[in-house]
């Protein structure tokens, strides 16, 4: 074990990867000389040589595209968009390219790519630099969506999706990079995709929340405590393939539900959670689902509109609080 | 001369360009028989440019395609009954029907392949070129694409960083002067699309796309050079569509003196005529009746398979939790 800033655990699985597999490459802006923009990349292009660790020109729609089809042949890309407010321009590459093919083509190719991308807001970057576009991402059957929240899961999650035989969109946060974490060293260590982590156990509640949100739902938890209230928080790493079993596990116990995300409200991925768990865990609520997301509204740029729209521990409690009342 | 086809490869050209027309004719007249489903986008007159720029290729090289592939298909190997087969929607099919006429793909040929995204098979084989490079392999992509996806922004992005990068990759502009609808002079200030590739400092060059050898020897030099890792070349391939611009077109906007003049310059007739002298009528007959009689059996046999079956699909199971 080491401790680790997050940007350095997901450093330290690209290294990892590229060591153990040479048809592992790196492409994105700035990610070569200047290492990235977050500096997940840093010294990549020293160690693998240009050939395998790329500066490319601002290219977004083709870059998406040529990743797609680098993996049919033979590679396993590793994509940065420097931002999630950029990946609207990779969705055709994503939607009408990646998505379709092993299907409509019979399993006749593979696409072990993964798109790395940061979004989601806090940092004063504007309504362009912002973003959570989760639910856009995983409306897509075809395309897995992972979303880790400490920096041991950065590092193995980031190497599951390279190992992965499909297309793997992994949203960091940009706010996560500068946490720090224990993270194992092992080059063998990996974190699967698909299953959530419960990060507090609780009797009261389960919160079910993604990627820094969970953080935020941490906080919460700690102050329900006080009011007298145990909150279960479970952290949704992966929002797709969904661990649907885990949510209803929650449930079960806890019979009260709450989920937070920090994209939009509407057709927004806490909407699409409120329904799974209605879907499956109908019986076993004492309560409807509450949702906290960003409001229906671009995020502002000044501090305190921004603090305003953010979902944050202070949301969360109040939801939990109308939830068991 | 320097990367001209031999007899042999001029004369299986012939037969291929033959193969497609058959394969169109009989589409037409399926589809006026209300046999076809879904838009059918035929090359009719335009075959010389998808069969002679892939009868350069080897089966290692990746070719991506357009939703007018018919000829890049047949060009690139594919037998024409599964790819019959593939676009009546039966389970014999190229995909199991599951892909189409418009996105046909046969990996193990290298096609992958059609795409009815306009634009989009161009940076894809740009990425398979990305990737050849990375792996230190000596193949070369090739991307066929129309006058009317050399107007997209993606196109852009990949001939640059196809060119500052190097990639072995070969663009072949099948420029048969409409977009859906629209004439070229709608689209684009230039006639000739490839003075952009000075923009890359990519060379580039104009050829008959109704002359079978002239685009096999325009776009042999480009893939000569791309395969010594000299980077891409872009190929422009001028050519007509004879037929409308889909089975769903009603027509009115091709002047009937520009498809005479067109239909004049047949490129089958044009190699016809080329190696009428080599080999002999004949035995260019023997081999125009052989084909036809393939594609009539393929026909036959596509139309008498059974559709596939449907099942949950197993490659999406990965993606969604079981609920
Ligand atoms: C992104 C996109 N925009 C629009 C269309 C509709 N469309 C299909 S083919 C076509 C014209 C394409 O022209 P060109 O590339 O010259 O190909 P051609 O049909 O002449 O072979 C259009 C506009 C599409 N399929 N994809
Ligand atoms: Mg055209």
């Amino acid at each position: 074990m080491a401790m680790m800033r997050y940007a350095e655990a997901l450093n330290a699985a690209l290294r990892e990867e590229m060591q153990a597999d040479a048809s592992v490459f790196l492409f994105g802006e700035d990610i070569g000389r200047y290492g990235g923009v977050f500096k997940v990349t840093k010294g990549l292009m020293e160690e693998f040589g240009e050939l395998r660790v790329r500066d490319t020109p601002i290219s977004e729609q083709a870059m998406t595209a040529m990743a797609v089809t680098a993996a049919m042949t033979g590679t396993r890309p590793v994509l940065e968009i420097m931002y999630a407010d950029f990946v609207p321009l990779s969705l055709d590459a994503l939607i009408n390219q990646a998505s379709i093919y092993e299907y409509i083509w019979n399993g006749q190719v593979r696409m072990p790519f993964v798109l790395r991308t940061q979004g989601g807001g806090g940092a004063g970057a504007g309504a362009q630099h912002s973003k959570s576009l989760d639910s856009m991402l995983a409306h897509v059957p075809g395309i897995k969506v992972v979303a880790p929240v400490t920096p041991a899961d950065a590092k193995g999650m980031l190497k599951s999706a390279i190992r992965d035989s499909q297309p793997v969109v992994f949203l960091e946060h940009k706010l996560l990079y500068n946490t720090r974490g224990e993270v194992p060293e092992d080059a063998d260590f990996t974190v699967p995709l698909g299953k959530a982590a419960t990060r507090r156990e609780g009797r009261d509640v389960s919160i079910f929340a993604t990627s820094r949100m969970v953080l935020e739902a941490l906080k919460a938890a700690d102050a329900l405590e006080k009011d007298g209230i145990s909150a279960e928080v479970i952290d949704l790493r992966s929002l797709r393939p969904l661990d649907v079993e885990s949510i209803a596990t929650s449930i079960a116990r806890t019979n009260h539900a709450v989920v937070v995300n920090e994209g939009w409200n509407f057709c927004g991925y806490a909407a699409e959670l409120s329904a799974t768990i209605m879907d499956r865990c109908f019986d076993d609520l004492d309560a409807p689902v509450a949702r906290v997301t960003l409001p229906d509204m671009p995020v502002p740029y000044s501090e305190p509109l921004e603090m305003a729209v953010l979902p944050d521990a202070g949301k969360i409690r109040d939801a939990v609080l109308r939830v068991v009342k | 001369m320097k990367n001209a086809p031999s007899i042999e490869e001029h004369v299986e050209m012939y037969r291929k360009m033959i193969v497609v027309r058959r394969l169109e004719e009989g589409l037409g007249r399926l589809h006026k028989e209300g046999k076809t489903r879904g838009p059918i986008h035929r090359c009719d007159g335009q075959e010389a440019v998808g069969v002679a720029a892939t009868a350069v290729l080897r089966d290692g090289d990746k070719l991506t395609s357009t939703h007018r592939g018919h000829a890049h298909y047949i060009g690139k190997g594919l037998d024409v009954y599964p790819v019959i087969a593939e676009i009546f929607g039966r389970a014999t099919g190229s995909c199991a029907g599951r892909a189409g006429h418009m996105l046909i793909a046969d990996a193990e040929k290298g096609l992958i392949g059609g795409n009815a995204i306009v634009g989009a098979g161009i940076p894809a084989a740009t990425g398979m070129a990305l990737s050849m490079q990375v792996l230190g392999r000596k193949d070369v992509a090739m991307c066929i694409f129309g006058d009317g996806a050399a107007q997209t922004g993606i196109c852009h992005e990949a001939m640059n960083m196809a060119a500052l990068w190097k990639l072995p990759v070969v663009f072949v502009l099948e420029h048969n002067q409409f977009g859906l609808t629209v004439p070229s002079s709608v689209q684009s200030p230039v006639a000739d699309l490839s003075i952009r590739a000075a923009g890359y400092n990519m060379p580039a060059e104009i050829v008959d796309g109704n002359d079978a050898v002239a685009v096999y020897r325009a776009v042999a030099n480009m893939v000569d050079r791309a395969r010594q890792g000299l980077g891409p070349g872009l190929i422009e391939a001028k050519t007509y569509r004879w037929e409308g611009f889909s089975t769903s077109d009603m027509g009115g906007y091709q002047t009937p003196e520009d498809i005479a003049a067109w239909k004049a310059r047949d490129p089958i007739r044009i190699s016809y005529d080329a190696l009428k002298n080599e080999v002999g009528a004949a035995a260019l007959d023997e081999i125009e009746r052989e084909a036809g009689a393939e594609v009539a059996a393929a026909f036959a046999k596509a139309l008498s398979d059974p559709f596939p079956a449907f099942a949950v699909p197993s490659a999406y199971a990965a993606y969604s939790g079981a609920l």
